[in-house]
């Protein structure tokens, strides 16, 4: 059996077993690397010689049962958001491009002494800012289904990871479908989890009431499996909240009874008939083995956009303040006096999405217009929660697409923001009301690009989608670029 | 479109989000706010009266925790990455 074929769970098994050393598994990824990342562009930094210490380290806390969790051994590629002790962490923007944290996020930290092996940090879009990975500083990832298409975004680099066999697993970041819509774009499963689950700390801040960390994985199971190692209550982030995590409980094959629902709004106008087709048959699926599927009209789902880029846009002008040249990343040369220092660091450092969302984020929140636009989405935000929490009452979960189309083509998405932000209709609401949202590979449209099928929980539900997710995988059977090209 | 952006609000709005645009910059960023707030608008069709601004999805409020100092001395990891520093210090240019 080739190493790659391996699922992350799988691989851990098999090094315990003694089938598999952590050094062989590590080369196996590298040497795939090797072969592919030329035409993919999935990592910022690569850390060869990093991983192969950590490999030779982690084997012997293996073989001493020290380590003994699902993913010891494992090695695994982390988004360029997330803070790495003495690793280059970017972004993917000029301002960062030599930023070297001296601490590790907590749920980096949380891999790690599971036993993971950090291979480097993925490309992404610029502070996260976009859908396709190609507002990247480091030039755009490449779809590894059909490199004329982008792997989507933010956490571009994770999914065509994941899917290209660059890593077992990622970790990504959603702030308004990061995760879900690459994971869609990539078929790979991506999961992002209820607001609080997963710490913030060392996640380099874009809108801070939306973002979560959360898995890019090759099954439902490893999925489960990293969620369960990442969660925790972290007392760095005053936002994480204290819950039950046992997520590989919830991977049983079984959704009798479970009440499913489907919004009619979601399969309206704009959706590609491919898509539509592959999820509507996803969701016949899971009617045959059991769940109670209907239709119903979720309300307010054309106002989640604008709301979400008035907020996401406020925090991000807020949050991104700080790169100011002054503490750390980029300093414009050759400045006079401190406020031309200021601005020309940014004006520099900064790429052209990310300074047109710190204008429109800068404005909302200016005197005069605060009440009318920041305070009017917040006030729209809440609204928005009822209409879910009035779906809860009534539905396990919600069932849609991920995205209203397969990957675009690389290049035909920044020249107009807004048809790019209206892709992210079926995504954004879900960190709006703070919601677990997982997606699920589910076929390919005409061209062989993956689809991916969506399940929207209720706050803290995220074992329910587990185990929707799990039965369904159970009923499609495999599904992967390796599965496709027969290897 | 509804929404015009006048020199003045997009060099205001520049000082606020201390960026210095390039004339076509600037002429993009009025086209580009502009189109965003036409967008953003069509939450004015919403009644919320007597509705919160909802900041957090959950109940939390404040989030306490005991008057006790747990982070020691960490100046030589802050002053690690900056740009350029002296003598324990962040340099800056002159601020006048």
């Amino acid at each position: 059996m080739n190493i790659l074929d391996y699922t992350a769970v799988e691989l851990s098994a098999a090094i315990k077993k003694g089938e598999v050393t952590v050094a062989q598994a590590t080369q196996a990824v590298l040497d795939q690397i090797e072969k592919t990342e030329a035409d993919l562009n999935c990592y910022v930094t690569l850390d060869k010689e990093g991983a192969l210490a950590q490999a030779n380290d982690i084997q012997k806390k293996i073989d001493a049962g020290e380590l003994t969790g699902p993913l010891a051994g494992v090695p695994v590629a982390i988004k360029d958001n997330m803070c790495t002790e003495g690793m280059l962490t970017t972004c993917s923007s000029k301002i960062l491009g030599n930023f070297i944290p001296t601490y590790t996020a907590e749920a980096v930290i949380n891999l790690q002494k599971a036993g993971a092996v950090i291979l480097g940090k993925t490309n992404m879009d610029e502070f996260a800012m976009g859908s396709t990975t190609e507002t990247s500083a480091f030039g755009p990832t490449k779809n590894p289904w059909d490199t004329e298409h982008v792997p989507g975004g933010s956490s571009g680099g994770s999914a065509a990871a994941v899917a290209a066999d660059e890593c077992f697993y990622a970790l990504g970041s959603d702030t308004g479908g990061s995760i879900r819509q690459p994971a869609s774009y990539c078929g790979v499963v991506g999961m992002k989890p209820t607001y609080g689950t997963v710490s913030r700390y060392g996640l380099i801040a874009y809108g801070s009431s939306l973002d979560q960390i959360g898995p890019l994985a090759k099954d439902v199971t490893d999925c489960a499996t990293v969620l369960e190692a990442i969660a925790s209550h972290d007392l760095k982030d005053s936002t994480s909240v204290e819950r039950e995590t046992d997520f590989t409980s919830a991977l049983v094959d079984d959704v009798k009874g479970m009440k499913i629902g489907i919004p009619r709004s979601y399969f309206g106008d704009g959706l590609d008939a491919d898509v539509k087709e592959k999820v509507l048959a996803a969701a016949r699926v899971l009617e045959e083995k059991g769940a109670i599927v209907e239709e119903f009209d979720l309300d307010l789902v054309e106002y989640a956009i604008p709301t979400y880029y008035t907020i996401a846009d406020a925090e991000a002008s807020s949050n991104l303040e700080r790169f100011d040249g002054v503490k750390y990343g980029y300093r414009a040369e050759d400045c006079e006096e401190l406020h031309q220092m200021y601005k020309r660091s940014r004006s520099q450092g900064f790429g052209p999405e990310v300074k047109r969302r710190i204008m429109l984020g800068s404005f909302v929140l200016s005197s005069g217009y605060y009440d009318a636009y920041y305070l009017k989405a917040l006030r729209v935000k809440a609204l928005i929660k009822k209409s879910f929490d009035e779906a809860f009452a009534k539905y396990d979960m919600i069932l849609g697409p991920c995205a209203p189309t397969t990957a675009p083509r690389l290049g035909s998405s920044l020249s107009d923001p807004m048809k790019m932000y209206l892709g992210d209709i079926y995504t954004i609401s879900v960190n709006l009301a703070g919601l677990p949202g997982i997606s699920v590979p589910c076929g390919v449209d005409k061209n062989g690009l993956p689809i991916g099928l969506q399940l929207i929980g209720d706050c803290f539900e995220e074992k329910k989608l587990i185990q929707a997710a799990y039965s369904y995988e159970q009923a499609r059977g495999k599904f992967s670029l390796r599965a496709k090209e027969g290897k | 479109m509804a929404n015009v952006i006048t020199d003045e609000t997009i060099d205001y709005v520049g000082i606020l989000a201390k960026l210095e645009l390039s004339a076509e910059e600037k002429e993009q960023a009025k086209k580009d706010l502009a189109e965003m707030l036409d967008y953003i608008d069509q939450l004015g069709e919403l009644d919320t009266t007597g509705v919160e601004p909802m900041s957090h999805v959950f109940p939390v409020n404040n989030v306490f925790r005991e008057d006790v100092v747990t982070n020691g001395d960490d100046r030589d990891n802050i002053l690690k990455n900056a740009p350029e520093e002296k003598d324990g210090m962040f340099v800056v240019p002159n601020t006048f």
